[in-house]
């Protein structure tokens, strides 16, 4: 019951913040916050109470459940379809992941909660409970429907609260572009299902969208590859992958601050549980002959989407590009397939969403003063905010890989697990740690050094124009706790590493077998 | 007392953090306080530390600290732990020492600047920093050390942001070593793969089990760990952004390009040399990269103008003395002359320091000249540290630049040791050309001419002044701690050849007063002869590096951004818009409300199919 509630917290929380959105906005607003911290606090008295450390291989008879929680109700018998939801290390470190990112986004959205509060908050929370909805489903068609769910919600905040860009898209444009590459998502997503599921059928006669049944159905190589690669494209189409990214960038720039913050740390984090999750397991042989293509391509995600972060004149759209490069570590990671690189791709996807988040915070707090969020108009901001300097400086710097930071823990775990079995394809990925450098301290040199922009009107005080206030107390206590966050994750990662060791462990057995071991490992020399 | 080893680096990282959070709002005095007084409080420590450690000699002549586990992934399990044996104690010494005295000078210096406290925030988190990579027992945790100094050392050089070529430098410096960085750690993952482990007894003690020497992964590893200790050091081919590192505040050019952070690659090496000893390949290299860096260097800093940029390329060039030393398997040597450079290099940086403050951030040489009689201190402090620079007799350069040479000529390596020998000679001119121009002869500007030593001379500005003064005076009389961490060398009598770099020294300042004093029309006619002019521009620009990598990486890497920056995957994506839209189109015109239009496209459908059913 407690994965119910889960899902169903921010589901209902949602309706009655529209209803209380029928008084005023604040109230839907008290309403979806404690909606969003019910779910985080119920999130972490499950992270307390059970163990997470059982080691066990999924489909595997004779072996106990590797689901912590699970729960079963029926929903299409006919079809063999059913509510199963199911949460292990994984599925919950996501979910805590979300239920925080949803707090935030509940707090940093008072200026887009102005038109239609209630509505922006059912928006909001739906999309978070469908992003939920994503790490709990063990039916691939409830897991189908969710994936489809977290779409609608994610349309309006960028359709209704967003923004047009000068010179760019419109926001309609943005959301209609961010649908349809979503629905090209889902069609794929749909028909490999199906056709997993039709050939299980065939093989077993029995018709099920059960996860821990469809697991180790045995299929010609060629159709399983391309069920394999189309389960790849389903999720590289939401991560995403160079060349499928280029609906991020705009939906980044439209989006209002808070979905900023929800697509870059939510809805970008569901492509990669997809691909740890159902692309590996699902068809580990498959996967491993396409290994070499899918981390060249995440190779090539890093590469490019730094290149192109690099100039950038949308301090948004820069991020958006730089969020595009981190996560063509994950993809590197995934196919690496080795305990450390996932380790690693879980670590990069909780660090990313953390210091990505952040950054998106911010770009909306420069906007929301000086009307604009181009670089090129930018200038001396740590002057007059030093604050917000300090802020965006910090996370410029997680966002470089600088150890110590959650970020760094990250790449260096899927480097040295990549390293172990693909050493060409770990220096590709290395290329990535110089060309952060280069953007990021771009960014921090643009937005923040240099004379203030006061020939634009804009002075700390002692001149002409506006005064500039920097960040609020609460908006400032909000950016620390993510900074605590990263500079835990970066000096003493091992809770969130034992809490996925399990679900991983298993991965990587089914995937890479225990076909490699570390090369040289003499007795005491790895223990303190 | 040994257990205050953790309390050294936590008191400047506390100090800090709370020098952050106070910021602006701190008072100047307090900050100064917390500051300097933590640093002073480091140095208390570690003398502490020390004077335990040579009192009580340790079993094995080390002792590790271990703080806490990492993070522990299978068998990867980096350990935060701290490592005390007479190599770090030699680095403890110089970074808390040295430090010290460079954090209470710029008390003086950064005196009334708006981001006071913001200064001593950043200059004791690299403290801290610097105290992490030289005691770390783990290479990760030492890698955390190496990147934690470049981004302070990004930070400090570019602590004025204001002025945007600032901001290019400080980026400049941190992209470069991160070139350098980014094959450290590739060197670190190969050494992982290897063996399992990070940590740093470990990894040695396996290499030399499991390697031979010359064995080819051994090099390659040890070739990647060279890149990151050139780009940190400031040595070929990753030099080219010391000398613009120049435009931070002077004490930063003090303590970090000059004392501690560019010798960290001189300590990785020495501090892994058992694995440069299994590969001979890679232990050449780096005496050759010194050696070429050293005379590069030297050439450069004969024709600067700026007085800064003469001494960073001076720094550059004594840093390739201590990798030529490595290089030869004088490790010991190479550490002494890292001690003795960390003291007469900052006395020389501070009175620079000094004399640029009193000239209103006037840096060029020949807007000075006839400073010895208006600052007298300044420029006795100044000629003490040229003379050990100079390795003049019985200064504490002498001493450590003797033993290197004597070494490499000893070892058997006369191409390093002439090198040396010449770098010896240029040293002289370059560093008695700048004490002549700046110190002796008219003023050549009424600044110049007004100048003094700054007013009322603080007890801030004289003490660190006075302290290092001693060191670099005596400083060559300090012996290293002992401990066998280092290999012990045999003393070889090398007769004349051991006298030679004296004799050449001596007579560079002979040349350096005849150019700048007795006959100073001879470097002026060099200057306006065509194809000297032409050295001398080439000299200057210090061979041509940075027109070189800006042809080469930054301007195609530039353009490549420019024209892609509207992303061109956008358009070929759009073309399946397109492609839908146009097929929609051909297709609409198919329904044109035609009745006759429409039966007849029927009719012709259903003989299509009964013709297909009969083929069959």
């Amino acid at each position: 019951m407690t994965l119910v509630a889960l899902l169903l917290i921010p589901l209902l929380g949602g309706i009655v913040a529209a209803w209380c959105g029928r008084w005023s906005a604040s109230a839907a607003r008290t309403a979806a916050l404690g909606a969003m911290v019910g779910a985080l606090g119920l999130s972490l008295v499950v992270w307390t109470q059970h163990d997470f450390g059982i080691t066990s291989v999924p489909g595997v008879e004779g072996v106990p459940s590797p689901w912590v929680l699970e729960y079963r109700a029926p929903w299409i018998p006919a079809l063999g379809a059913s509510i199963h939801l199911g949460l292990d290390g994984l599925s919950l470190l996501l979910v805590v992941l979300t239920n925080l990112l949803g707090v935030f986004a509940v707090l940093v959205s008072t200026r887009e909660a102005e038109r239609s509060g209630g509505f922006f908050y059912l928006s909001l929370l739906w999309n978070v409970a469908a992003v939920v909805g994503v790490f709990l489903a063990l039916d691939l068609l409830l897991f189908f429907f969710f994936w489809e769910m977290m779409l609608i919600p994610m349309f309006f905040l960028i359709a209704v609260w967003g923004q047009d860009q000068a010179g760019g898209l419109t926001r309609n444009r943005a959301a209609l572009k961010f649908f349809l590459f979503g629905q090209a998502s889902g069609l794929l997503l749909l028909v490999s299902t199906l056709g997993l599921v039709y050939l299980h059928y065939r093989a077993t006669g029995e018709l099920t969208f059960d996860y821990d049944r469809l697991l180790g159905t045995t299929l010609p190589p060629d159709v399983a590859w391309w069920l394999m690669f189309g389960f790849f494209l389903a999720f590289a189409l939401k991560l995403p992958i160079v060349p499928l990214h280029t609906w991020l960038g705009d939906a980044h720039c439209a989006a209002p601050p808070s979905g900023s913050v929800d697509l870059a740390g939510l809805l970008l984090k569901t492509a990669a549980y997809g691909m740890l999750r159902f692309t590996v397991p699902l068809f580990p042989e498959a996967a491993l002959t396409f290994a070499n293509t899918a981390m060249w391509l995440g190779v090539l995600t890093i590469v490019y989407g730094a290149v192109v972060a690099f100039s950038q004149h949308d301090l948004k759209r820069l991020v958006a590009y730089t969020g595009i490069s981190h996560l063509g570590f994950v993809v590197v990671g995934i196919f690496a397939g080795t305990g450390q690189a996932l380790t690693g791709v879980v670590l990069q996807m909780v660090a990313h969403a953390l210091s990505a988040g952040a950054l998106f915070l911010l770009c909306g707090e420069i906007q929301a003063r000086l009307g604009t969020r181009d670089l090129r108009q930018l200038g001396g901001l740590a002057e007059p905010l030093p604050r917000l300097g300090s802020m965006v400086m910090f996370f410029a710097i997680a966002s470089l890989g600088l150890p110590g930071l959650g970020n760094f823990v990250a790449e260096v775990l899927i480097l040295s697990g990549t390293f172990a079995v693909a050493p060409v394809i770990a220096i590709g990925a290395l290329s990535g740690l110089i060309l952060s450098v280069a953007y990021a301290l771009l960014m921090v040199q643009r937005a923040l050094h240099g004379e203030p922009v006061g020939a634009g009107g804009f002075s700390d005080g002692a001149g002409a124009g506006p005064l500039l206030a920097d960040l609020s107390a609460r908006t400032l206590g909000l950016l620390l706790v993510l900074v605590t966050l990263l500079v835990g994750l970066g000096l003493y990662p091992q809770p969130v590493i034992d809490l996925v060791n399990a679900p991983l462990h298993a991965i990587e057995a089914g995937y890479r077998g225990f076909e490699f071991a570390p090369v040289f490992d003499p007795a005491g020399a790895s223990s303190p | 007392m040994l257990n205050l080893l953790p309390l050294v680096c936590f008191v400047p990282l506390a100090a800090a953090l709370i020098l952050t959070v106070g910021g602006r709002r701190m008072p100047e005095p307090l900050a100064a306080v917390l500051g300097v007084g933590s640093i002073g409080l480091a140095a208390l420590l570690a003398a502490m530390v020390g004077v335990a450690f040579f009192t009580s000699p340790l079993q094995g002549g080390a002792i590790t600290y271990p703080l806490w586990t990492w993070m522990q992934v299978g068998n990867y399990a980096p350990v935060f732990a701290l490592r005390l044996d007479a190599l770090s104690l030699i680095m403890l010494g110089v970074i808390t020492g040295v430090g010290f005295c460079i954090h209470l000078f710029a008390v003086w210096y950064m005196r009334g600047d708006a981001g006071f406290a913001r200064f001593f925030a950043y200059m004791n988190a690299f403290v801290a920093s610097m105290l992490f990579l030289v005691l770390a027992d783990d290479l990760m945790f030492l890698y955390l050390g190496w990147e934690g100094v470049g981004l302070f050392s990004y930070l400090l050089i570019g602590f004025w942001f204001r002025d945007p070529a600032n901001g290019l430098a400080a980026r400049k410096a941190f992209i470069v070593t991160r070139i350098g960085d980014t094959a450290l750690l590739l060197g670190l993952l190969l050494l992982y793969r290897e063996f399992g482990t990070l940590d740093i007894q470990s990894v040695l003690e396996l290499a030399s089990q499991a390697w031979t020497v010359g064995n080819p992964t051994a090099t390659l590893a040890c070739l990647l760990i060279l890149g990151g200790a050139v780009g940190k050091s400031a040595q070929l081919p990753l030099q080219t952004w010391l000398p613009d590192a120049m435009a931070g505040p002077t004490p930063v050019s003090a303590l970090i390009h000059a004392a501690t952070m560019v010798t960290a690659g001189v300590y990785l090496v020495v501090r892994l040399h058992p694995l440069y000893e299994l590969s001979p390949v890679a232990l050449a290299s780096v005496g050759i990269i010194g050696a070429a860096t050293l005379l590069l260097a030297g050439f450069a800093a004969l024709v600067q103008t700026d007085i800064k940029r003469i001494l960073a390329y001076s720094t550059m060039s004594q840093i390739g003395y201590m990798f030529l030393a490595a290089g030869v398997g004088a490790y010991e040597s190479a550490m002494f002359h890292l001690m003795t450079h960390a003291f007469f290099k900052a006395l020389l940086f501070l009175s620079a320091g000094s004399v640029i403050l009193a000239l209103h951030h006037e840096q060029d040489i020949f807007r000075m000249g006839g400073l010895s009689r208006r600052m007298p201190w300044v420029f006795a402090c100044m000629l003490v540290g040229t003379l050990a620079l100079t390795a003049f007799p019985f200064t504490s350069g002498f001493f450590s630049k003797e033993a290197i040479l004597h070494h490499a000529y000893a070892s058997g390596h006369l191409g390093l040791w002439w090198a040396g020998v010449f770098g010896a000679l240029l040293t002289a001119l370059y560093s008695f050309r700048l004490i002549f121009v700046v110190f002796f002869g008219a003023p050549r500007t009424n600044a110049a001419g007004e100048s003094s030593t700054p007013a009322g001379a603080p007890f801030s500005h004289q003490l660190p002044l006075g302290i290092l003064f001693v060191l670099a005076l005596v400083g060559g009389f300090i012996h290293l701690p002992p401990g066998d961490v280092l290999p012990a060398h045999v003393d070889v009598d090398i007769g004349f050849a051991a006298r030679l770099p004296v004799i050449v020294s001596l007579a560079g300042i002979a040349l350096a007063w005849l150019l700048f004093v007795r006959l100073p029309q001879i470097p002026a006619a060099l200057a306006t002869q065509r194809a000297t002019a032409w050295l001398g521009h080439w000299w200057r620009s210090a061979w041509g590096f940075d027109w070189l990598y800006d042809r080469v990486l930054v301007r195609p890497f530039v353009w490549l951004t420019r024209v892609n920056r509207d992303d061109v995957v956008d358009p070929l994506i759009g073309f399946v818009a397109v492609g839908a839209n146009q097929v929609g189109a051909l297709v609409a015109v198919t329904q044109n409300g035609r009745m006759r239009y429409y039966a007849a496209v029927a009719g012709l459908g259903v003989c299509a199919l009964i013709a297909i059913l009969a083929l069959q």
